[in-house]
């Protein structure tokens, strides 16, 4: 037993979506504090994978992963979804619902904790509809609250995504390729706004990204994943160019 | 030009060859409309007599004859009642079954059976199937309301279905992610997408129900349709005008106010 509470472990975790063919071939790593956890690697090295088993939007073929002493792989039906309100996931296409409005996107957060009547009847808790201000005010949107979600523009709906992720009140945010589809100056006020929230709520937030220096800029910790294996897990600055030439291969990129 | 002069030794196929297969088909299809002209016994001499029956039917048509207006009025009413009632609980219906025939939010056990279901509904136009109902329910206005609740779930759950499956999925597994349940889904992320179209074909089959509705009366299921059939055998024509100028305006008035009903929305 370790002294330290894990928030989140994954034990040699794999999936398969073709038979044979391991996307994930043993993945382990467990999450014990808050910050930003960067997952860095080559495209369809399986981490967008990976957090998509971890929230259970896709089923692993084998391992474990482990929330509140509970292996989400063995839950399902009411027990499953109870976890998914502790990970809150950040898409890079945002994922807003595009014809409901900001507040309800932010609001939507909270469906996990309602019943299907509340939801149909928009029967949010006064404290729940005062939350979703605030938020939207810490993400510097709160004049948008009425208008529709596909009005905004990339970096804002991402600002809703990351709002509708607290909103859930998660003990992990789960961010997939957060900042891919933005430019590099809103790319880095998405970074700040979750290591913003990362500090002031005290949660952990796993980020898949591409950027290895937008990685090293914010992450408390990164984690290097290649072919489907972890191949290195630890502080940025102990990340080599020999560690990178690893995860992503070849070496004229490195500069 | 190199290029257009091409060196190449040898036979090359032409891409757009035309296949024997292509040009025996349009044979047998224009064969086969000839035959049928000559086996119907269509020709000139028949059209010229068939139009002269027509100008004395528009003779003793007009003027139409509103006398028996009370008479109109009782079969109106009811044809409207009929729309109505078929047009509000077939759409709710369709609303669910539509969700349950969706197959990429059910399991195929679940969808198949369904769409069987809504095809059935589909296959028969709604005079078979007025005929049916009034065989086993009997006369009067409820076999036409059943009729057109059945020809409402067979062209509403369908299309609905059919959007359902072409909404945008990054959406729905957002608020999977939330932990919502799924109905929960179903109302946050599957309706909001659809909606605007639900209306639309929901407008669409009033506008359907409410021609039929005067229709089903012809083998006795309530409505317009009936007081009609009962006058051409009558051969009251000057009566049978008036009723086909209530119909239209009748449709005329909908068709105003569906345009309304699509500016709210």
């Amino acid at each position: 037993m370790s002294s330290v509470r894990k928030l989140l472990q994954v034990k040699e975790l794999k999936k398969e979506y073709v038979s044979g063919n391991p996307v994930l071939k043993g993945v382990d790593f467990s999450i014990e504090e808050a910050g930003l956890v960067a997952i860095i690697g080559p495209s369809g090295t399986g981490k967008s994978t990976l957090l998509r088993c971890i929230n259970r939007l896709i089923d692993s073929t084998e391992g474990q992963i482990i929330v509140n002493d509970v292996d989400i792989c063995q839950t399902k039906g009411r027990s499953l979804r109870k976890l998914r309100r502790q990970l809150a996931m950040v898409f890079q296409e945002y994922n807003l619902v595009e014809r409901l409005s900001v507040m309800e996107n932010v609001l939507s957060g909270r469906l996990g904790y309602m019943s299907t009547w509340q939801a149909w009847r928009r029967n949010y808790t006064q404290q729940d509809i005062n939350s979703a201000y605030e938020l939207l005010g810490s993400v510097g949107l709160a004049e948008h609250a009425t208008k529709r979600a596909d009005s905004l523009s990339g970096g804002q709906r991402q600002r809703v995504g990351i709002a509708r992720a607290v909103m859930q009140n998660p003990s992990i945010i789960l961010a997939d390729e957060p900042t891919s589809s933005l430019d590099p100056k809103t790319a880095v006020e998405i970074m700040e706004l979750l290591e913003k929230f990362s500090l002031e709520k005290n949660i952990p937030v796993l980020i898949n990204m591409h950027d290895v220096n937008l990685a090293k800029r914010f992450a408390t910790r990164i984690i290097g994943m290649s072919n489907g294996y972890v191949i290195y897990d630890g502080q940025p600055k102990g990340i080599t160019d020999d560690h990178l030439k690893e995860i992503y291969g070849g070496e004229s990129w490195l500069d | 030009m190199a290029g257009l002069n091409s060196i190449a030794e040898g036979h090359k196929k032409n891409p757009f060859k035309r296949s024997r297969w292509n040009i025996g088909l349009w044979i047998l299809v224009v064969t086969y409309l000839f035959y049928s002209i000559g086996s119907l016994g269509l020709n000139a001499e028949r059209f010229l007599s068939g139009i002269g029956h027509a100008s004395t039917l528009l003779d003793r048509m007009f003027p139409p004859n509103f006398e028996r207006w009370e008479l109109l009025l009782s079969g109106l009413v009811e044809s409207l009642e009929i729309a109505m009632i078929s047009s509000v609980s077939g759409i709710f219906l369709s609303l669910f079954i539509g969700i349950l025939a969706a197959r990429n939010l059910m399991p195929p056990w679940v969808s198949v059976p369904i769409r069987g279901f809504v095809a059935l509904c589909r296959s028969f136009h709604p005079v078979i199937i007025a005929i049916l109902f009034v065989k086993s329910v009997g006369f009067g206005a409820l076999a036409g309301i059943l009729t057109l609740i059945i020809a409402s779930i067979g062209f509403i759950a369908k299309l609905f279905a059919e959007a359902i499956e072409e909404i945008s999925f990054k959406q729905v597994e957002a608020i999977r992610a939330t932990g919502a349940n799924f109905s929960s889904v179903v109302i946050y992320a599957v309706m909001p997408q659809v909606f605007s179209r639900f209306i639309g074909f929901a407008t669409y089959q009033f506008d359907s129900n409410l021609r039929n509705s005067t229709m089903v009366g012809i083998v006795g299921a309530g409505g317009l349709g009936g007081t009609l059939f009962s006058a051409f055998q009558r051969f009251d024509y000057d009566f049978v005008a008036a009723i086909l100028i209530t119909i239209i305006s009748l449709i005329l008035v909908w068709e105003f106010l569906s345009t309304l009903v699509r500016r709210v929305f």
